[in-house]
């Protein structure tokens, strides 16, 4: 397009200028990022906040269609997606203070809790890992898979760590989420799970904060499980599976 | 503080070639702390629940990268999703069930 040249063209060329000055600075991404978010939580609030209308999901469909549907490329979107992104570093050490909050709580049942975590944590990723390669999925998306039990900060962080790809994993552990809490409430009751503690565990360990969440409005102690189990499964995950990836997969 | 500690954690993951992301050891670091010192002030509460009542925002960007892997997810969709519906089904099973048992 030679945009100014054509004067029957004058209306979309001085779009696709406007576009095209836009898509350098950062506003665009920041601004637009922001705008989807306010969107994203009218509309899941509007859907009744059902499972499927979780905002993050939403958001980041309405970003996406909008970066396919004009042909602005990832890059440029990041320019000002990066200010906002930035801040998860410092929101993962600021889990430290609900944790702690957490751990107090539930110090006595500890023998219980960590044997519990580390083997739906190695559980969940090895099968995920080999299900995944077994059907003949790529070595990267095999390795994005890995980390997608724990909370997404961390996910992104253990899958750039072992060759995955950190966007891949993000979109992996909201589908994660969400099988947890469709899954979650009807399997552990199947296979006659009722201890409430033991529930609360395994959401936070299987399905992180939106599993734990469904579960905390069915009892509030299986919400405070769920809570340790979110923050455990994240330390334990981010040292368990990379030697486990590399074990399962070899180099 | 928070990104002292996260600075302070991305450096030990360098130096000590851990595979670990540098914000976690951050986490464990500053939770290190508030065991030692007897928990988190008012001033490290209040900064904490600002940071993470904003928590899912945060994930957006990041998430927005998928455009440049739908050839990924395409290739391999059934592969993911029947990975990700058995792998979390056996996840939710295995920790239920050892902490039912152990905690009797």
């Amino acid at each position: 397009m030679t945009p100014g040249l054509d004067l029957g063209g004058l209306g979309a060329g001085g779009l696709g200028v406007l576009w095209v000055y836009l898509e350098s600075t950062p506003l665009l991404g920041l601004v637009s990022t922001l705008l989807a978010w306010q969107a994203a939580l009218r509309l899941s609030r509007a859907m009744g906040d059902r499972p499927v209308a979780n905002p993050v999901l939403i958001a980041i469909v309405l970003l996406a269609g909008l970066l396919v549907a004009t042909g602005t490329p990832y890059a440029a979107y990041f320019r000002g997606g990066q200010y906002i992104h930035f801040l998860l570093g410092p929101a993962t050490v600021a889990l430290a203070v609900p944790m702690y909050a957490a751990l107090a709580s539930i110090r006595r049942s500890a023998f219980a809790i960590l044997p519990a975590i580390l083997a739906g944590a190695v559980t969940a990723a090895g099968s995920a890992i080999l299900i995944a390669r077994a059907l003949g999925a790529s070595r990267p998306v095999a390795l994005s898979l890995a980390p997608k039990s724990v909370t997404t900060p961390i996910a992104m962080g253990v899958a750039e760590q072992i060759g995955g790809n950190p966007s891949l994993a993000a979109v992996f552990v909201l589908m994660t989420g969400l099988a947890g809490v469709v899954l979650g409430p009807p399997l552990l009751r199947l296979i006659r799970v009722v201890d409430w503690r033991a529930r609360g565990l395994a959401a936070g360990t299987a399905g992180h904060g939106l599993a734990t969440a469904r579960i905390l409005l069915l009892n509030e102690t299986a919400g405070a499980y769920g809570g340790v189990a979110i923050g455990l499964n994240g330390i334990v995950t981010a040292v368990v599976v990379p030697p486990l990836a590399r074990w399962l997969l070899g180099g | 503080m928070m990104i002292a500690c996260q600075l302070a954690g991305e450096v030990a993951a360098r130096a000590l070639g851990l595979p670990i992301p540098g914000p976690v050891l951050g986490m464990v670091l500053l939770l290190g702390i508030f065991l030692l010192r007897g928990g988190p002030d008012a001033q490290m509460r209040e900064t904490s629940s600002g940071l993470l009542r904003h928590l899912s925002l945060l994930f957006v960007p990041a998430g927005v990268g998928v455009v440049t892997q739908l050839d990924a997810l395409a290739q391999d969709w059934l592969a993911i999703a029947v990975a990700i519906v058995v792998s979390t089904a056996l996840g939710l099973a295995v920790t239920g069930l050892v902490m039912q048992r152990l905690s009797r």
